[in-house]
């Protein structure tokens, strides 16, 4: 198979976490203090490259038919979450998740925090802080990494466009110094939705002894065919509210 | 204690998610579309989207209803 979509999708799923963890970076730069900021953000980022060092490769040894399997269901369970949560958003049934009031709660709770210092570090909440966002966001990205990068017997493309994503939304977040709410957000983790489970249902079943109709052209219709059946959702759960009265919108704003 | 119920609510959340019906059923659909494929000779490729977009489905329907 072709590399770019393998580079494209894990690109736009890592630029969606990236977003995340870069209001949260923001947040306690802004309001408590930079190089604490830093330190937390530099362990994160160590502790997600090692588990990608050791995970990464030692998955590559394991035989490609039960790796599809167990990583096709992984990755269709994880894909049909996002899926879940995207049609409730598109449908008003939960919260669009928004960086802007995302940015003030991290704010606000960072302003109300007491200052320690601890272990080397000036600024233990904004290091925990800095440390947990990039963590917790990066973990998502790592998934999406070793899953796509292992199946495809290509972690280096996988790891390229993951790289790609993390460097243009730091870059952006840089010139703009504020959280990146102009960006489609909650569409770009729909097309993930799809992809994830269009790609997790195609190795998955691969690993358990289909053989698709036409190989991996197959993902071509397949992916056009999720995404169809997702937007039959949105439209029926629409149509379904029209027709018995808007529920008020739930307060919840989900992180991911 | 805590710590370690902790890390099992985190990997649970992270990946079961809100609703662990989907992931029972897409388990469930690789098992059947494997023992159709080995045992019954029965090329099932279509079996598993059908599972996920029945599975995605139900979870959304069950999302949206009204609490009884």
């Amino acid at each position: 198979m072709n590399a770019l979509p393998l580079i494209l999708t894990v690109f736009v799923a890592c630029a969606v976490e990236a977003i995340e963890a870069l209001t949260i970076v923001l947040a306690a730069g802004i309001t408590r203090e930079w190089k604490s900021t830093f330190q937390g953000m530099a362990v994160a980022l160590v502790v997600l490259a090692a588990i990608t060092a050791v995970v990464g490769p030692a998955i590559a040894y394991l035989p490609l038919t039960p790796l599809r399997l167990v990583i096709g269901a992984l990755l269709a369970i994880f894909g049909l979450q996002w899926l879940r949560k995207a049609v409730l958003r598109a449908t008003g049934y939960k919260a669009l998740h928004d960086e802007a009031s995302a940015y003030l709660r991290e704010v606000t709770a960072a302003e109300t925090a007491a200052r320690e210092s601890k272990r080397g570090v000036s600024d233990w909440y904004a290091f925990t802080l800095a440390f947990k966002g990039v963590l917790l966001e990066g973990l998502e990205v790592v998934f999406i990494v070793i899953t796509f990068g292992a199946n495809q017997k290509n972690i280096g493309a996988a790891v390229i466009g993951a790289a790609a994503a993390i460097v243009v939304v730091t870059i952006t977040g840089i010139v703009v110094r504020a959280p990146l709410t102009k960006v489609p957000e909650n569409w770009m983790k729909f097309a993930v939705g799809i992809m994830l489970t269009s790609f997790g249902t195609f190795w998955g079943a691969e690993g358990a002894g289909v053989a698709w109709p036409g190989n991996d052209a197959a993902l071509l219709v397949l992916v056009p065919v999720v995404a169809l059946v997702s937007a039959g959702y949105v439209f029926w759960l629409r149509s379904r509210k029209a027709a018995v009265g808007a529920p008020a919108r739930q307060a919840e704003v989900v992180s991911s | 204690m805590n710590r370690i119920k902790a890390f099992g609510a985190f990997w649970y959340d992270f990946v079961i998610g809100d609703d662990w019906h989907v992931a029972a059923l897409i388990v469930a659909g690789l098992g059947l579309t494997a023992i159709l494929t080995h045992v019954a000779g029965v090329n099932a490729w279509w079996l598993l989207p059908l599972v996920a977009f029945a599975a995605l489905g139900w979870s959304l329907l069950r999302a949206t209803s009204p609490r009884k």
